[in-house]
């Protein structure tokens, strides 16, 4: 059988095997991204701190998540953290893993919107009897979340295709599914590609929204 | 405190920006009711001694009153240390400062803008903020722009949702930063127009502008700055058309010669 008839015999029984895998990658990508989201904004306050040791803290945290594998990571959480006595479920430490690596990619996008806003802002909600962290949720967020969102919407696409890693730890999502019905049909070329297609159909979308939030940015500035 | 006591008294401040010292002791008091003007050539510490006045700077040494109220500090056991930014936060709710480039919040209307604190920092009701808001902008003249967002107005229009905006807090004490350096000439009246009227509703106001004119006009008293010192006050007759200091006269010399 050649590709070809691969596609056209099983084709359908791949794809609906594999759409069985999106409530949980679904599940994976929507819960680190909310994690990360606020982890991310924690991150990002102690990186900004007058203070000296939240902001090393935040700096030597964006270093250590962005500078090692995310399946380092998630091996490490998996693996690990039964040896210091807890172990973890498959889904958590899914969670958990993506969330704390993706937190320091949203402490780094929440920053430069924080520092994209004009000193005079904070300083005008100061003046007007604001405490510092008043300001930045009442002025200086709602106005960086502006400038924010294109990237947010970017850190998102990443982020959906990086939960493809955490099969490795045992969570049946699309790529745990599609390396079964390899292991079963031997048909590689076929499965991945519909796998990739089921990914291409929700990061186009989200792509294009990214884009156009760019140019909604452009138009207010 | 009685009702003679000043109502900001500043005491030998200092100010450090590492080498440079941009206010070498400056002490100046300040009335109920007084309207006082600071002038000066640019870099002669003014605005600093403004942003000090409610610690968006900090200073170096020396002290400052609002009141009788030690601002942006506390003694304890004979020794002074900084406030909390809770504190802080509770003492400058008293003293309204008014910017340069306005600073209006542009992701809120000129409503928005002028209610914002008085429900998150006074704790007013919705209805209430928006009362005392509505009212606030009529005053300065803009109780038609009020769902206006602010890259909507007009500079002038801007600053004047600024003063609003200070307005509605009900400050004790009112500190223009050079209100109408930003402007365009022909919106500076409107600006000075809104000044003035809170100057005659006898508002104590510390104004530093180099619009000459208008705090001959105005003020109370003139006070002039060089060097990140006092150089000569008094009532604006005096300072600014019969001045005692070499100093005073160059610089206003200087301004008419523009």
């Amino acid at each position: 059988m050649n590709f070809f008839q691969v596609m056209e015999q099983k084709g359908w029984y791949f794809f609906t095997t594999l759409m069985g895998g999106w409530p949980e990658t679904l599940a994976v990508a929507v819960c680190s991204f909310v994690f990360a989201m606020v982890i991310g904004l924690v991150i990002a306050l102690m990186r900004l701190s007058r203070w000296r040791i939240p902001r090393w803290f935040a700096i030597s945290y964006i270093e250590f998540f962005r500078g090692t594998p995310a399946l380092v990571q998630l091996f490490v959480i998996y693996f690990g953290f039964p040896d210091i006595g807890f172990q973890p479920s498959p889904f958590q430490a899914a969670i958990v893993g993506l969330g704390l690596n993706g937190a320091a990619y949203m402490a780094e996008i929440y920053r430069a919107g924080i520092e994209s806003i004009h000193r005079g802002q904070m300083e005008a909600a100061l003046s007007l009897g604001m405490t510092p962290a008043r300001a930045m949720q009442h002025i200086i967020l709602p106005q960086a979340m502006r400038t924010m969102l294109p990237p947010i919407t970017n850190f998102a696409i990443v982020l959906l295709k990086d939960t493809s890693i955490v099969f490795a730890v045992g969570v049946v999502e699309i790529m745990a599914l599609a390396r079964n019905l390899v292991t079963e049909t031997l048909q590689s070329a076929a499965v991945y590609l519909i796998a990739g297609a089921l990914y291409l159909c929700v990061t186009i979308p989200m792509a294009r929204l990214a884009a156009r939030l760019e140019r909604q940015r452009q138009a207010w500035q | 405190m009685g009702q003679m006591d000043p109502l900001l008294r500043i005491v030998d401040l200092h100010k450090r920006f590492g080498e440079l010292e941009v206010l070498a002791g400056v002490s100046l008091d300040v009335k109920r009711g007084e309207k006082v003007s600071i002038i000066g050539p640019s870099g002669s510490g003014k605005t600093t001694l403004l942003r000090c006045i409610n610690y968006l700077e900090k200073p170096t040494g020396g002290h400052i009153y609002i009141d009788g109220t030690l601002i942006g500090e506390k003694q304890v056991g004979g020794k002074f240390v900084h406030l909390s930014d809770r504190e802080l936060a509770k003492e400058r709710r008293e003293i309204g400062f008014v910017f340069q480039r306005f600073n209006l919040f542009p992701h809120l209307t000129a409503l928005g803008n002028v209610t914002i604190a008085p429900i998150k920092v006074l704790g007013l009701s919705r209805e209430e903020a928006e009362a005392r808001g509505r009212q606030m902008l009529e005053k300065v003249g803009l109780g038609h722009k009020v769902n206006e967002y602010p890259e909507r107005l007009s500079g002038g229009q801007q600053q004047r949702v600024a003063i609003a905006r200070v307005l509605a807090m009900q400050p004790k004490l009112m500190l223009f930063d050079e209100a109408t350096s930003a402007l365009d000439p022909e919106l500076i009246g409107e600006v000075l127009r809104v000044m003035r009227q809170l100057a005659d509703e006898g508002r104590t106001m510390v104004i530093v502008t180099h619009e000459i004119q208008f705090s001959g006009e105005v003020s109370d008293r003139v006070v002039f700055m060089d060097h990140g010192k006092i150089v000569e006050q008094g009532p604006p007759k005096s300072v600014l058309f019969n001045p005692q200091q070499p100093r005073t006269r160059e610089f206003l010399k200087h301004l008419q010669e523009r």
